[in-house]
């Protein structure tokens, strides 16, 4: 269920719509600055912005909802991206998400069954020399492998 | 005391995905365990990925080149000597002389790779800032007629002449004028823009501003997608350098005479279709816009717009230095200077090849690319990005020339060549197309929006023996409809890598 009050640190949201000169031109670059932050953008932070850039909430959660990387809810300890356009297709990306997701135990999209881990579909990271790639937390991988897969996986489960 | 030799170590995402950064704090240990005085340099990639990463050592007979290093080789190349460019099994002899390199023809890449990417100083030693220093010297015509007469055409993918663009921008008359340089490189297959600003952002920025005089905009904006997070840190660095040095001359005030700003997109393909880009900039969603009006007439917020692809922008100071000449003797027929190529997926020896128009496309993939990484068969590549032709074997002697590749139902695109080996499925490929363009659809109109979605359970019928000459039937009938009647090139070109891989591969749609 939708929340309209939330733990939203309201000041923080302001403050950074502020530093943007609540410009509604630089929304994308607010709700980056947000997620930065929070993780995830919550709804409450919809309507702080919204107020702020003197938008309506629809515009807002038109724009939140279009882009890929816009998050709604808030994401696990650690995300592993992989590529899944043609260049990595080329090089058998197809099998390394299929071993990925057997590993993790979640569909692509989804979390893996201890919580810990979001497991996404990503279509290029630009290194289509070196495939298959993946990004994990931000970190970008080349020739990837179900051994190298395994191994990073069980080093973020450790840290965990 | 003799200088601490320099050893040149990338700092391109690509070389860091292999461990680039270990590589260079192995050196580094190494150096510092042995007593030795060392400057390791973060350059950017000299574009052989498959060598990376591609450590050089400067040496008096030039840099010499080991590669692909990994942490367990440096104690073994400290001993082998190769701070004298000493032998070893991973040194391949002075970089530039490395075949793949020495047969290139360097115009817009001529520094990456060579310098430090956020060194002024080595940026201008090399060739930097003469072509803003000559677009101060003439006037504002002046410049679009060099770049018109360059034959510069708009290297994001649609070819549109670079020069007939800034002149119809030139000639608005307007109180504010921008600049848009997309850098949303969303195309499967591609990386030379996100090379090229990891590896010498400057000249994207000088471009920018000569841009930027020549069309009178005092603004720019650079919209790097999401997914380029090092291209994105190196960018920022070199616009607060750039301006620090206020190489934008200043206003009375002390602003920059071209303000550069920096936005990031949020993983939404369609962004890299400049209407789109514009509504994304805007601070919408990224939805495209319906033309005319053009941007050069009416782009960002209504002004008139340049909206140039990264590599536009960066080839524009080579041609204002070197003049038009220079550019446009290399190419064939209307496609004029070089381009640069990228090969990916499964190719033995990966990378970025800058060559002028013209080399063919058997060239590209087995003289520099080598055939397949895995030692199989090559059966077919995809030109141009996910909206690109599957272009079989046979196929391969085409010349890569916007006009040439058209006459063969292909396109240059961005200049992507992916490779695949003998296991492709190309009906599996092709329902690719369409499932990609249903994830990416912006949704405004219908033939791409929900043409998709029918040409994916199309093409899922087909593959599945379900009334397949029919269902054939129905699927190319879908992506002429596509074809003409979508409002952009996602909806418009998705049924090209459709119907060249049901022309080209009919086997793998007959079960």
């Amino acid at each position: 269920m939708a929340i309209l009050i939330d733990n939203t640190d309201e000041a923080a949201v302001r403050d950074i719509c502020a530093r943007h000169g609540d410009r509604p031109d630089a929304l994308l670059e607010i709700l980056h600055s947000v997620q930065g932050d929070v993780g995830y953008l919550p709804s409450g932070v919809l309507r702080i912005v919204a107020d702020a850039l003197n938008i309506s909430r629809a515009e807002i959660h038109g724009v939140a909802t279009f882009y890929h990387d816009f998050r709604h809810d808030p994401p696990a300890d650690h995300a592993i991206g992989l590529c899944r356009a043609e260049a990595c297709q080329a090089v058998g990306s197809e099998d390394l998400a299929a071993h990925a997701e057997k590993r993790l135990d979640a569909k692509t999209g989804a979390r893996a069954a201890d919580g810990k881990i979001d497991l996404e579909a990503v279509y290029c990271l630009g290194n289509c020399a070196l495939g298959p790639a993946a990004m994990v937390d931000g970190r970008l991988y080349g020739r990837m492998t179900p051994e190298k897969f395994d191994r990073l996986v069980a080093d973020l489960e450790g840290e965990a | 005391m003799a200088e601490p030799v320099r050893i040149f170590v990338p700092c391109d995402a690509a070389a860091l995905s292999v461990g680039a950064d270990d590589i260079a704090a192995a050196i580094a240990d190494e150096a510092a365990r042995r007593g030795v005085d060392v400057t390791i340099v973060r350059n950017g990639s000299r574009g052989m990925l498959w060598l990376e990463p591609l450590v050089e050592v400067e040496t008096p007979e030039g840099r010499i080149a080991y590669g692909p290093v990994e942490a367990g080789d440096v104690a073994s190349l400290f001993d082998a000597g190769f701070l004298e460019g000493g032998a070893h099994d991973l040194a391949h002899g002075p970089t530039e002389d490395i075949p793949y390199f020495a047969r290139q023809e360097r115009l817009t890449f001529a520094r990456c790779g060579v310098i430090d990417p956020l060194d002024l100083n080595e940026y201008e030693a090399h060739g930097g800032l003469a072509g803003l220093r000559k677009a101060l010297e003439i006037n504002p015509p002046d410049i679009v007629e060099a770049v018109t007469a360059s034959g510069l055409r708009g290297r994001g993918g649609a070819g549109f002449p670079t020069g007939v663009k800034w002149k119809t921008a030139a000639e608005q008359d307007a109180d504010q004028k921008y600049i848009c340089c997309n850098a949303d490189e969303g195309d499967s297959g591609t990386f030379a823009d996100r090379m090229l600003m990891e590896g010498d952002p400057f000249s994207l920025i000088e471009g920018m501003v000569i841009a930027g005089l020549a069309v009178g905009a005092s603004e720019g904006y650079i919209y790097l997608r999401s997914e380029y997070p090092h291209a994105a840190a190196t960018l920022r660095k070199a616009i607060a350098l750039w301006e620090e040095a206020g190489l934008s001359g200043r206003c009375d005030d002390g602003s920059p005479r071209f303000t550069l700003h920096f936005r990031m997109g949020a993983g939404a393909y369609i962004c890299g279709e400049e209407s789109s880009m514009l509504e994304s900039l805007e601070g919408k969603r990224g939805q495209v816009r319906a033309k005319p009006p053009i941007p050069a007439i009416a782009g960002l917020f209504g002004k008139p717009t340049i909206v140039n692809n990264v590599l536009t922008l960066a080839a524009v100071p080579d041609i204002l230095s070197r003049g038009a000449d220079h550019y446009k003797n290399y190419g064939m027929g209307r496609s004029r200077g070089t381009q640069a190529f990228q090969l990916g997926g499964d190719v033995a020896r990966g990378g970025l090849v800058e060559k002028a128009f013209g080399v063919t496309l058997r060239e590209l993939v087995e003289d520099f690319g080598g055939g397949t990484h895995s030692g199989t068969p090559v059966r077919a590549v995809q030109a141009g990005g996910p909206l690109g032709a599957y272009i079989p074997v046979s196929g391969f002697d085409v010349e890569m020339d916007y006009e040439a590749l058209a006459a063969q139902g292909a396109m240059l695109g961005h200049g992507g060549v992916v490779v695949f080996n003998d296991s492709v499925d190309m009906a599996q490929q092709a329902r690719f197309a369409m499932a990609f363009c249903e994830i990416e659809s912006c949704g405004k109109c219908t033939p791409c929006r929900i043409g998709a979605v029918r040409g994916k359970e199309t093409i899922d019928k087909i593959m599945a023996g379900d009334n397949r000459a029919e269902n054939l039937a129905i699927l190319e009938d879908l992506c002429d409809l596509m074809t003409d009647g979508s409002l952009c090139a996602m909806g418009g070109l998705t049924p090209m890598p459709v119907q060249s891989a049901v022309k080209h591969f009919p086997e793998d749609f007959s079960g």
